[in-house]
């Protein structure tokens, strides 16, 4: 971090660094993870194993979180964890290979290899899994990523489920051999064996009993809410997540951008390297910061003006569109310059 | 029963015993300075006090699980007193949704909507306060005054139970407290209450009981979305209930007792009320409201070349680890410049309190309405300690106030 040439002269606070060293809970200065694998799991997709690049913990995550993946050319996507929670040293993902693509998946494909270095955002979750005694699973494709911690804590629960997983062919369909032991309970739907599955069929009548967890693409997402309203299910008892094949978001930036605090008026800019709350507080802002990860909310500032690149796991979709607040222990700059309240 | 290699540190003093809960000091300095790990004799459990292995442990759930029970009593060998907490007493996965549906109510895009109502709150009690004044000063008890009365006027009602018995919120929340210690005397003494205590407590936590818009409304609601069950909701309810009360008030003390004797720091925070809700975690770090907690093992953890054995309880002293040398410069010292981050007061991971933001901004309304009014807070006579097994509290602070 270096202050610019206006920067305000450094309020006293700052001349005290001592009672501010951070020793052993010092986090990485920005969330990265190495590359430990990249195994092909079908036609068509990887699965990717992450780890933290000094071999600690990686944040906790739940069932249906995902995390954003940011590549080094600056493109970024998001894929759902499908690895094992409590395994805290990594994160696996599956990428399926978008024919359409000209960057994110297609990249990671052809470029991504074992020792490479990506930057993390998240994990959050907008899929939750519910408590329930009893649920189904209908995944399309890539879309079972999700699913499949969802199915070993179903199982830890004790609790009845059964997924359909449907697909082009078997091929194309990643972990399969995963879910070969749960016999029964798994359906796998090929289209080119069995033709075009009955979505309404599947997921049957409403039942208070069972909830209802579904992704893929939106023609199946769009399918199975028909059936759902069709059948009466209540809102809450069936819930999907689209699996967004379509390539967006903007590149997340990789140069260095100037943070201005509103209150003494300081500027100072943020190197890529650098957490925008390690920034902030070596300009003499005192903002209180806990979690270091985005997860526990204690660092939330006030945005005034500028465009954050949210990479907490807190804040909702429509949260981090209203762009009025961050968490700069993870959050960095879309924009030249964020003007924040501290 | 650890079975201690030659190495292992064994420390005699028993922290839940009368003298060290009066002044825990003595006993955090043993206990750190003793080794990473250490056995406590009179209870044959694992014992950490430094900050590194105590935010270490607290972060890896999967070593060192809740659903054991975090206090003395093994729930995988003894029946628990209540019906385990949802929350604290829980791992993954059972833990996940109830603590998604309490992250979203108490977050702190949903606390702002009651700001304003509890700044003004927080001013009218000051306000009465220091009408009793005469020749601009006053003294009176701030722990039933100011520190009590303040969460107990703000908080029921944003629970949204009922007018009737909150008189016992208190003494509930010091009986769970100190349960979590060994059946010592403080136990027993309330032997005789837990009954009637966990009744009331129970009948609050009904739908029917709660106010139509509180926090305890939206846990219901969310039982009606699915993101939890109507058998889970009551419970839920109970542990705002249980947690929510003597922690802030006992955290609002500790932040007036450091001011009270740290004058300086009062006329910073006056000059400069941002400090104020930072420096409530100072105060956090200081005190350590909740002293301890334990953990139970999952598999042989090994710590500092200590091995403790699947199975085995230990008891990570949160004010130990905030007040280790190690991580803290001058930690016995209350600085209103220094950054607390990373203190342990509120625990760490995946179970760190998950009220954190209604404390803070309890504190930080009732500092701010005193900031307002008061130039200066001593200390009118000795303070007396409450005791109980694992908060650090006071029975009696009592406190002089010049008004500004
Ligand atoms: S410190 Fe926890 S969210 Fe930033």
């Amino acid at each position: 971090m270096t202050l610019t040439a206006e920067a305000a002269p450094r309020p006293k606070r700052a001349a005290k660094p001592s009672r501010t060293a951070r020793t052993t809970d010092q986090r990485a200065a920005d969330q990265h993870a190495v590359v430990t694998a990249v195994e092909r799991a079908a036609d068509g997709v990887v699965a990717i194993t992450l780890a933290h690049p000094e071999g600690r913990r990686l944040p906790d995550w739940t069932p249906g979180a995902h995390i954003d993946l940011v590549l080094a050319d600056g493109t970024m996507r998001q894929y759902s964890l499908c690895g094992d929670r409590w395994d805290a040293h990594a994160y696996r993902i599956g990428v399926l290979r978008d024919p359409a693509s000209r960057g994110g998946s297609a990249t990671i494909h052809d470029t991504l290899r074992v020792g490479d270095t990506v930057r993390l955002g998240g994990p959050r979750n907008t899929f939750r899994l519910v408590p329930s005694p009893r649920y189904v699973f209908v995944a399309g494709g890539i879309g079972v990523t999700p699913l499949l911690p969802m199915i070993r804590q179903a199982e830890l629960l004790g609790a009845d489920w059964h997924l359909f997983y449907l697909g082009r062919s078997r091929s194309t369909m990643a972990f399969l051999d995963e879910l070969v032991p749960h016999g029964q309970r798994v359906t796998v739907l090929a289209k080119d064996e069995v033709g075009p599955s009955d979505l309404g069929a599947l997921i049957g009548p409403a039942r208070a009993d069972t909830k209802v967890y579904a992704c893929g693409p939106q023609r199946l997402l769009d399918g199975v809410l028909a059936a759902a309203e069709a059948d009466r299910w209540p809102e809450g008892w069936v819930r999907v997540e689209r699996f967004a094949a379509a390539e967006q978001g903007e590149p997340a930036r990789a140069q260095p951008f100037d943070v201005v605090l509103a209150r003494s008026g300081a500027t100072v800019t943020v190197a890529p390297g650098t957490t925008v709350l390690d920034a902030v507080q070596a300009a003499g802002a005192a903002v209180l910061s806990s979690c270091r990860e985005g997860t526990c909310g204690t660092c939330e500032v006030a945005v005034l003006d500028g465009a954050p690149d949210h990479r907490d796991s807190i804040l909702s979709p429509a949260e981090r569109r209203a762009n009025t607040c961050m968490f700069p222990c993870v959050s960095r700059s879309c924009s030249d310059r964020l003007v924040l309240d501290v | 029963m650890p079975t201690a290699a030659s190495t292992l540190p064994i420390i005699d003093a028993d922290p839940f015993g009368p003298r060290v809960l009066a002044d825990p000091l003595p006993f955090q300095h043993e206990l750190r300075e003793a080794g990473p790990v250490v056995v406590l004799a009179k209870y044959g459990v694992y014992a950490m006090g430094r900050h590194a292995e105590v935010q270490a442990a607290l972060t890896d759930w999967q070593s060192f699980e809740s659903g054991a029970g975090v206090g003395l009593a093994n729930f995988r060998t003894e029946a628990p007193w209540r019906p385990p907490s949802l929350l604290l007493e829980a791992d993954p996965p059972h833990h996940d949704a109830p603590r998604a549906v309490l992250t979203t109510i108490l977050g702190p895009r949903q606390l702002a909507r009651l700001r304003e109502a509890w700044e003004a709150d927080a001013a009218e009690l000051v306000d009465t306060l220091l009408a009793r004044a005469s020749g601009g000063a006053l003294e009176f008890d701030a722990v039933p005054d100011l520190a009590g009365a303040y969460p107990l006027r703000v908080f029921p009602d944003a629970v949204g139970i009922g007018p009737d018995g909150r008189e016992n919120l208190l003494p509930y929340g010091d009986m769970a407290f100190n349960a979590f210690g060994p059946r010592n005397a403080l136990v027993e003494r309330d032997a005789e209450r837990v009954g009637a205590l966990s009744g009331w407590v129970a009948s609050q936590c009904a739908r029917e009981a709660l106010s139509e818009s509180g926090f305890g409304a939206q846990i219901w609601e969310a039982a009606d979305r699915g993101d939890i069950t109507h058998e889970q909701a009551p419970l839920i309810v109970r542990s705002l209930l249980t947690a929510g009360v003597d922690t802030t008030v006992n955290g609002i003390a500790a932040f007036l007792h450091a001011v009270a004797t740290h004058p300086r720091a009062w006329e910073r925070l006056r000059r400069q009320p941002a400090l104020i809700r930072g420096s409530f975690d100072e105060a956090v770090r200081l005190e350590s409201p909740v002293q301890s907690f334990f953990r139970t093992a999952t598999r042989d953890v090994e710590i500092g070349g200590t091995v403790i054995p699947a199975g085995s309880k230990a008891v990570l002293f949160l004010g130990a680890a905030n007040r280790d040398p190690r991580r803290w410069e001058d930690p016995d010292v209350f600085d209103v410049d220094r950054d607390p981050s990373g203190h342990v007061g509120y625990g760490f991971g995946l179970h760190q309190c998950v009220g954190q933001h209604v404390a803070r901004a309890e504190a930080t309304a009732v500092m701010g309405a005193l900031a307002r009014r008061v130039e200066a807070i001593e200390l009118a006579a000795t303070p007396r300690r409450h005791l109980n097994n694992t908060l650090r509290s006071w029975a009696s602070l009592p406190l002089r106030f010049t008004v500004a």
